[in-house]
């Protein structure tokens, strides 16, 4: 499992570099996306990989760290989340604006002369 | 946690975001209604941060427990002599900000008051914040803040550099994230004093994954403090940015460097273990490129909002070689330094706007090309000798006066403020070292003096283009609303100046408590009263 989660953020984050440096800015965005994604799964494994953990212990349990999955990460994530999501999407608005007041998606805002 | 003076930790937070939150409420209608809450939200702040200044002057650090959960569990507010400077420094340039945005920008867009009220709520979280991911969240509180800000106004040259600049801090807030993770990942905590506890204890195959994710971090705060080469967004956005937020975005990359002293001072300082001094050569190695860089942008810019962004790069190198020396008293130093070009360049920006109204569109290009070339004017310009007894209207003498006064704080000329910081900051370097000087401390020396220069130049240059040289040179009207946040800025380097001998002991008191975090550590981690067992 620990590969396939390794190999996946790796993926999405070196997917989410190659479009953040590309020219145009919609590519930019989905590029920030990417990475986002890549960094919210990243921040999730480190509270440690396993399958079936309960969050928190039932009740009459005994507990032990191992037991149950670490819940700060979770809580983490979850701000994480919330504000990649809002400043995503402030970016939207002001790439939009910068179509609108450009006429061009280019990230200069000007298209390079060939 | 009995005392009201508890309480006041937390106001500087809670203030400016209900004045923010009841802005939104009231709108844009009833605009007279938000200026007068902006003002109280803007004064309470600087009367607070002044009653905090005074409270931060003990030698235990005030500590406030958000429910009075123990600092391992639950959030703390942390304020010791540098955070208690930070909000001065805040609020002054916030008061400062706002006042001048009455004269007319704050009409020029939509929601420039909440933003800007949540923006110094971010600020003030961040400085008081004793744990990592709290920095994250306040961290993101003032960005996003302080988009709108740099957008306010709107047109083509703002959305421009706004984009880059939402961009980069994305990127940036996505390895600070990254960094946090990591290093939560490795020891376990996220509280700042709990984090120096454990930074002896880790492992030894852990610690480079530790160090990794705290470079990670230290990589996020540079690109805010705008280090060579994370720092190439700063100027477009600075000069692009509508001028009272030009003001207040100065202190934005101050919070990158206040994020640098307070972490790394506190993680590889002596008691460190291992890893004490981790990460100082890179420190003192990209202050000095960006002074460099700084000093560069300062000569080769011809537009005087472009200057001032170069001096924040500068004011920023400065500030990060003075940290990667790791010594007391040129941090103590630097603080002092930190307060003198914080007040300069806010100062500064706010000038640029009132100056640079007296003038055409494109007037700092055309001198620049007209000295380079020649253009044949000078016959013109020598004909009319009459000129010589009219009399230099009132507004103008006391613009070049202000841009005088700037000018010789940010080269560090004497007899000024800045002159005594860069003094602070040059002597201990010269003291310290018995027998030989090493050879970063010589390149550290000709690189704050020749910045110093290279600013004397340019301000010069600027100074004789506008108030000289300028052609058909209006008096620009300038309202008392707006010469007086300049006043307000330059009256408190003054006074720094004056009063150089107690604000110096305080710097050091502060920079002695940095570098020695033992008091920090103790007191976030003490068990509160009231609250049996609390601790681990």
């Amino acid at each position: 499992m620990e590969l396939i989660v390794s190999v996946g953020i790796g993926v999405l984050a070196g997917s989410g570099v190659w479009l953040l440096l590309r020219p145009r800015t919609f590519q930019v965005i989905v590029g920030l996306a990417l990475l986002s994604y890549a960094v919210n799964l990243f921040i999730f494994s480190t509270g440690g990989l396993r399958t079936g953990a309960a969050a928190i212990l039932a009740p009459g349990e005994v507990g032990s760290v191992t037991q149950y999955a670490d819940p700060l990460p979770q809580a983490l994530v979850l701000t994480a989340i919330v504000i990649g999501f809002a400043t995503t999407a402030l970016l939207l608005v002001v790439l939009l604006a910068t179509r609108g007041l450009t006429g061009t998606d280019h990230v200069d805002g000007r298209e390079r002369e060939r | 946690m009995t005392a009201w003076t508890d309480h006041l930790l937390i106001a500087p937070i809670i203030v400016p975001m209900l004045a923010g939150a009841a802005m939104i409420v009231v709108g844009d209608r009833w605009r007279r209604l938000t200026v007068t809450l902006g003002l109280l939200s803007t004064s309470a702040l600087l009367l607070l941060a002044i009653a905090l200044l005074g409270l931060a002057d003990a030698p235990a650090v005030q500590v406030y427990r958000l429910g009075n959960w123990p600092a391992l569990f639950g959030i703390v507010l942390v304020l010791d002599r540098l955070s208690a400077v930070m909000l001065f420094l805040s609020a002054v340039l916030g008061l400062a900000a706002f006042l001048f945005s009455l004269g007319r920008w704050h009409r020029a867009g939509v929601y420039f008051h909440p933003l800007f009220q949540f923006q110094l709520m971010g600020l003030n979280g961040a400085f008081l914040t004793g744990d990592l991911f709290n920095l994250f969240v306040f961290f993101e509180v003032l960005l996003a803040a302080s988009y709108g800000m740099a957008l306010h106004g709107s047109g083509v040259a703002r959305v421009r550099a706004g984009l880059h600049y939402i961009t980069i801090n994305l990127v940036a807030s996505l390895l600070f994230l990254i960094g946090v993770s990591v290093v939560y990942g490795i020891a376990g905590t996220l509280n700042m004093a709990d984090l120096a506890m454990r930074m002896r204890s880790v492992a030894a195959e852990d610690r480079g994954l530790l160090e990794t994710g705290l470079t990670v971090l230290g990589i996020a705060f540079l690109a805010k403090a705008a280090m060579w080469p994370l720092g190439f967004w700063l100027s477009p956005t600075y000069a692009a940015a509508s001028t009272p937020a030009a003001a207040i975005l100065s202190i934005l990359s101050k919070v990158g460097i206040y994020a640098v002293l307070r972490i790394w001072l506190l993680l590889f300082g002596s008691a460190a273990g291992a890893s004490a001094g981790f990460g100082g050569t890179w420190l003192l190695a990209g202050g000095l490129l960006t002074i460099a860089y700084g000093s560069i942008s300062v000569l080769a810019t011809q537009s005087l909002p472009r200057l001032a962004g170069a001096s924040v790069l500068i004011s920023s190198g400065t500030l990060i070689a003075a940290i990667g020396t790791g010594r007391v008293a040129v941090t103590s130093g630097a603080l002092f330094y930190m307060a003198s070009s914080v007040l300069a360049i806010g100062a500064l920006f706010l000038l640029i706007e009132l100056v640079e109204r007296g003038r055409e569109v494109g007037a700092d290009v055309l001198a620049v090309t007209r000295e380079a070339f020649g253009t044949g004017e000078e016959d013109e310009e020598f004909g009319d000798k009459d000129a010589v007894g009219v009399a230099i209207p009132g507004t103008i003498a006391i613009l070049g006066l202000a841009f005088l006064t700037c000018a010789l704080l940010l080269a560090g000329l004497p007899p000024l403020s800045g002159f005594l910081a860069k003094f602070a900051i040059l002597a201990p370097l010269l003291a310290a070292g018995e027998g030989a000087v090493p050879a970063t401390t010589w390149v550290l020396m000709a690189a704050l003096i020749l910045s110093g220069l290279a600013t004397v130049v340019a301000m010069t240059r600027a100074g004789i283009n506008v108030f000289w040289a300028s052609p058909q040179n209006r008096a620009p009207r300038v309202g008392l609303v707006e010469i007086l946040p300049v006043a307000l800025l330059l009256a408190l380097c003054a006074a720094l100046t004056v009063r150089a001998g107690p604000v110096m002991d305080y710097m050091q008191a502060a920079a002695q408590a940095l570098h020695a975090p033992g008091s920090y550590v103790q007191g976030v981690l003490a068990v509160p009263p009231g609250e049996p067992g609390g601790g681990r």
